[in-house]
């Protein structure tokens, strides 16, 4: 049975008000290109298709070796939290779908959007376990994402769309105020991400 | 935040933090909390926790509960492992853990029969 809508808004007032108090925009929602993450053109001196694929790549990876991402593609079913990738506290694990346990689903804690210090997404979840990116080389990383066993199925095609328009990989510069965004902006990601198709997705 | 657990309700059938749930979030959702919640679930866990007289000094136990009702309603036989993955946001200083996950149980046994 469930209070009528104002004893519930009244409840939650009451159980949270320094949720109501003290909501804190994202920090992070204007970041914008910087010095950390190369352009294109950086990479238009390099005539070798190969050696531009593998120079793309290790630009690339500057995003998806980064905390922000990692933390979320753990190798185990704990993800992970902060700079240092510490095991997120409390204990959750990957479960159903990288949705949670039952009793202690993401959403537990976990908003639509960032609220003070915990990041929110309205498809906030682990990856699976064979999208695992913690503790592995770029060029493991690599071989792993153009594997559509390993991948979610996608195409190479899919996969640039995935990076460059997905509104969860985005999260990645949005972070709350206390984290790190991933170099960059995601524009400049998806550029580079399809540079590295159209040079041939040769890996480093 | 979202560091103890005992703040836990339930919005639209799931459990949240209502620590680190901004009123916005809720907009129109269901929000059910200890007062108000019921079903056999509910009433599995209240009895239990009654008979085995799980809380010590009481302050978690709200949260406890809401934890344990949506446990029991997503896994109806949890094992000890999952009582665990499910309860180890909710931090009970007076560590009667040990009571919750007989409590849980014993509620489940109640359930099915």
């Amino acid at each position: 049975m469930s209070h009528p809508h104002w004893i519930a808004v009244l409840s939650a007032l009451l159980m949270a008000p320094l949720a109501v108090a003290q909501s804190n925009p994202d920090a992070a929602g204007s970041s914008s290109p910087s010095e950390t993450l190369k352009p294109l053109s950086a990479f238009a001196d390099i005539a070798d298709d190969t050696q531009r694929a593998r120079a793309l790549f290790a630009e690339i990876g500057k995003v998806i070796q980064h905390p922000r991402c990692v933390n979320c593609h753990p190798r185990t079913e704990r993800p992970l939290q902060g700079e240092d990738g510490a095991l997120h506290q409390p204990w959750v694990v990957r479960g159903t779908g990288g949705m949670g346990a039952a009793g202690m689903v993401c959403i537990t804690c976990h908003n639509t959007e960032n609220f003070r210090n915990v990041p929110g997404h309205p498809r906030w979840h682990l990856a699976p376990a064979e999208m695992a990116w913690e503790g592995k080389s770029l060029t493991e990383i690599c071989d792993q994402i153009k594997d559509r066993e390993r991948n979610g199925g996608k195409t190479l095609a899919e996969l640039g769309a995935h990076m460059a328009n997905d509104a969860l990989v985005a999260y990645g510069w949005r972070p709350p105020a206390h984290l790190e965004p991933a170099p960059g902006d995601q524009q400049r990601f998806g550029q580079l991400f399809h540079a590295w198709l159209e040079a041939g997705a040769y890996c480093p | 935040m979202a560091q103890c657990g005992a703040c836990t309700v339930h919005v639209n059938g799931l459990p949240r933090r209502a620590c680190v749930t901004p009123i916005e979030a809720v907009a129109n959702g269901e929000v059910t909390t200890i007062e108000g919640v019921a079903g056999p679930e509910a009433d599995a866990i209240r009895h239990a926790w009654q008979a085995i007289d799980v809380p010590q000094c009481g302050y978690c136990q709200a949260g406890q509960i809401m934890s344990a009702i949506s446990l029991l309603q997503a896994k109806p036989t949890p094992s000890d492992s999952d009582i665990d993955l499910a309860m180890n946001g909710n931090l009970c200083r007076c560590a009667t853990y040990v009571r919750i996950r007989r409590a849980i149980q014993s509620a489940a046994k109640e359930i099915k029969s």
